[in-house]
């Protein structure tokens, strides 16, 4: 153990994450969020989804430091009297449930497809890699809005809304796998001739074995650098599904739907209902784009930096 | 090449075809024809006498081969939201959502040609960095949020621009289809900020690709053989380096305007623009399912022809497409 720590402390992936220093702050950003959305039922001053807490009389209350503003509510309340804080913080552990369920989703599928294309090639990886060109010809908010929208329609609002979270991670885990399953299969035939893979096949190891013991741990690490954009591409869908109205209700906010909710009020003035989890969901994203072009920098040093 | 051709044009018809399968299948199970066609006042019994009259009964191909058929006629069902056929809605709303997509590539075109090119010459001045830095940030941000702070600056705020809406339109072929906002100073203005807003998208990635191709010309041999020749720098820059970066740029820019079409939507939900996507958040809303399987085959059939003609114009230019496709 102690000796995988000095390995990964002298290793040129942790030196160059040491050195620059974007990645870092990025990284320390990233972290407390992660810690702010795990911890959010203890440490937000209120339930925003317990309608017990809720009183319509604290409604539209400007941030703290406002006039009229109230201390129990630092940054406010949203047009029902939730505080925008409990809010912004419950809305982004489910932004984040969302989409990291779905980049998972998106890598199984795009492993398996990838993994099984280049590996057996011929007819198999002509028609999977048809299926994923001709997926990829559509833009994948234009399938994830088209496959919520019939999903809504099917299921009815009321029972859309109740299963609304792992709907949501299905519909964009469904809607962009593609790039994983061309990822994955681009260096699987990159790998699948090199010698160590054909020494394994001359042993008699199982083509199974082979894919997922041999060639899928050198694959990964374009896979990584990709799942962390998609994380972020994800986060990104799930607020514009949700602000169109067919992702997380109101009663369940995310990030997306408290923008979406607190739209009308800006022409009354109420700019914090849209402002706040606006401007968290731009810097949780933006991290997670910084720590991607990093990551892409670091793995693939003679890619061009432009 | 004609195999080529033939090759790409069936695979867009089985694409095609795969779609309005699902389609129908939806609109079979959940649709309701009958209530499409004559509301919901109708005895059990008439419901019955009409939902055999128009083929509800039989077998589900030949509902399916049915349904193609009339689609191929330009018939996808009726909406009962506007109690018109349904592809009459979608194409009134068209214009509307072509206009914004328009003013958006105009918006595109002119910012990031000068600061792409600019950053690519320059790539150490104070305005490249800028444009860099910023770059990130743009990706970062979604549209909708770029445009409703948009509105709260230069509607609310300043109340230098109207906020929602299309403003005052012109009739453009005097047969209602076409109401084109180009053409009245009222209709221009609406046109600003939801064009802009959604131009912010795209701009980051378009300045990005032009500095880097402009950058990656600029050290080919020809360039340098031009410098020696001893050529003006403008006539260098702009007749031999930029010319050559045109040709990935303007490939790149037919497939993302596919994506900023979906984008579309966000901006028209906004912005209360009557388009293709204000009317597609409609139709969910309100259960019209018609239309809405009338919008997928539509939208599904835009993006497929788009792309066969891509890829058969891509044939044209590049042979190795065909050779590989061949293998």
């Amino acid at each position: 153990m102690n000796k995988k720590i000095r390995q990964f402390k002298d290793s040129y992936f942790f030196y160059s994450f040491k050195r620059d220093k974007v990645a870092m702050a990025s990284f320390f950003v990233l972290v407390i969020f992660l810690f702010l959305a795990l911890t959010a039922p203890w440490i937000s001053p209120m339930n925003p989804y317990d309608a017990d807490n809720i009183d319509i009389m604290n409604s539209e209350l400007p941030p703290m430091w406002m006039e009229e503003g109230a201390p129990e509510f630092p940054l406010g309340t949203d047009n029902q009297g939730r505080d925008m804080l409990s809010t912004m913080l419950y809305g982004l552990r489910t932004s984040i449930i969302i989409g990291l369920g779905a980049v998972f989703l998106q890598g199984f599928i795009g492993i398996v497809v990838g993994l099984t294309a280049g590996y057996i090639g011929g007819k198999t990886d002509a028609i999977l890699m048809r299926l994923a060109d001709i997926q990829f010809s559509f833009p994948y908010l234009m399938v994830a809005i088209l496959m919520s929208a019939i999903f809504q329609v099917v299921f009815g609002l009321g029972s859309f809304e109740r299963l609304a979270i792992p709907l949501l991670t299905i519909i964009i885990g469904l809607s962009n796998w593609p790039m994983f399953a061309r990822t994955i299969r681009a260096s699987v035939m990159g790998e699948k001739n090199k010698e160590y893979v054909e020494a394994a096949r001359v042993i008699g190891l199982p083509r199974v074995t082979i894919m997922l013991r041999h060639v899928l741990p050198n694959s990964l690490t374009s896979v990584m650098v990709i799942a962390t954009i998609q994380v972020a591409n994800a986060i990104m869908s799930e607020a514009a599904l949700s602000f169109l109205g067919l992702g997380m209700p109101v009663t369940m906010p995310s990030l997306g739907s408290l923008i979406r909710s607190g739209q009308e009020y800006i022409f009354s003035g109420s700019w914090w209902i849209t402002v706040f989890p606006g401007i968290w969901l731009v810097i949780f994203v933006l991290v997670i784009n910084l720590l991607g072009d990093w990551l892409r920098d670091v793995f693939n040093p003679k890619l061009y930096k432009g | 090449m004609f195999a080529f051709i033939v090759r790409r044009v069936l695979q867009a018809v089985i694409v095609m075809l795969a779609i309005s399968l699902v389609g129908f299948s939806i609109k079979n199970q959940i649709g309701d024809p009958v209530r499409d066609l004559v509301g919901e006042r109708v005895t059990p019994a008439e419901r019955a006498q009409i939902a055999d009259e128009i083929g509800l009964n039989d077998p589900f191909l030949v509902q399916y081969v049915r349904f193609v058929k009339q689609a191929l006629k330009g018939d996808l069902g009726r909406s009962f939201l506007y109690n018109k056929p349904a592809l009459e809605v979608i194409l009134k709303h068209a214009p509307a959502t072509i206009e914004l997509l328009i003013g958006t590539a105009l918006i595109i075109i002119v910012v990031s040609l000068p600061l792409g090119v600019q950053s690519a010459l320059q790539p150490r001045s104070m305005l490249s960095r800028f444009t860099m830095s910023f770059s990130t940030l743009g990706v970062s941000m979604p549209v909708f949020l770029t445009a409703i702070l948009l509105i709260y600056l230069f509607a609310v705020h300043l109340q230098i621009l109207p906020s929602y809406g299309r403003g005052e339109t012109v009739d453009v072929f005097g047969n209602g289809y076409w109401m084109s906002g180009f053409f009245t100073v009222d209709g221009l203005k609406h046109l600003i900020l939801p064009c802009f807003s959604l131009s912010t998208l795209m701009l980051p990635l378009f300045i990005r690709l032009i500095r880097s191709e402009m950058m990656e010309v600029l050290e080919t041999e020809y360039i340098k053989y031009a410098w020696a020749k001893g050529l003006s720098p403008t006539r260098v820059w702009m007749v031999h380096a930029f010319k050559n970066t045109l040709l990935p740029v303007v490939t790149v820019f037919g497939v993302q305007i596919g994506i900023m079409f979906a984008y579309t939507l966000l901006t028209e939900l906004v912005f209360q623009w009557q388009g293709m996507g204000f009317m597609f958040l409609e139709a969910v809303q309100r259960a019209d399912i018609s239309l809405l399987i009338a919008y997928l085959v539509v939208v599904a059939c835009v993006f497929v022809l788009v792309n066969t003609v891509v890829d058969i114009f891509y044939g044209f230019i590049n042979p190795t497409v065909r050779v590989t496709e061949t293998k």
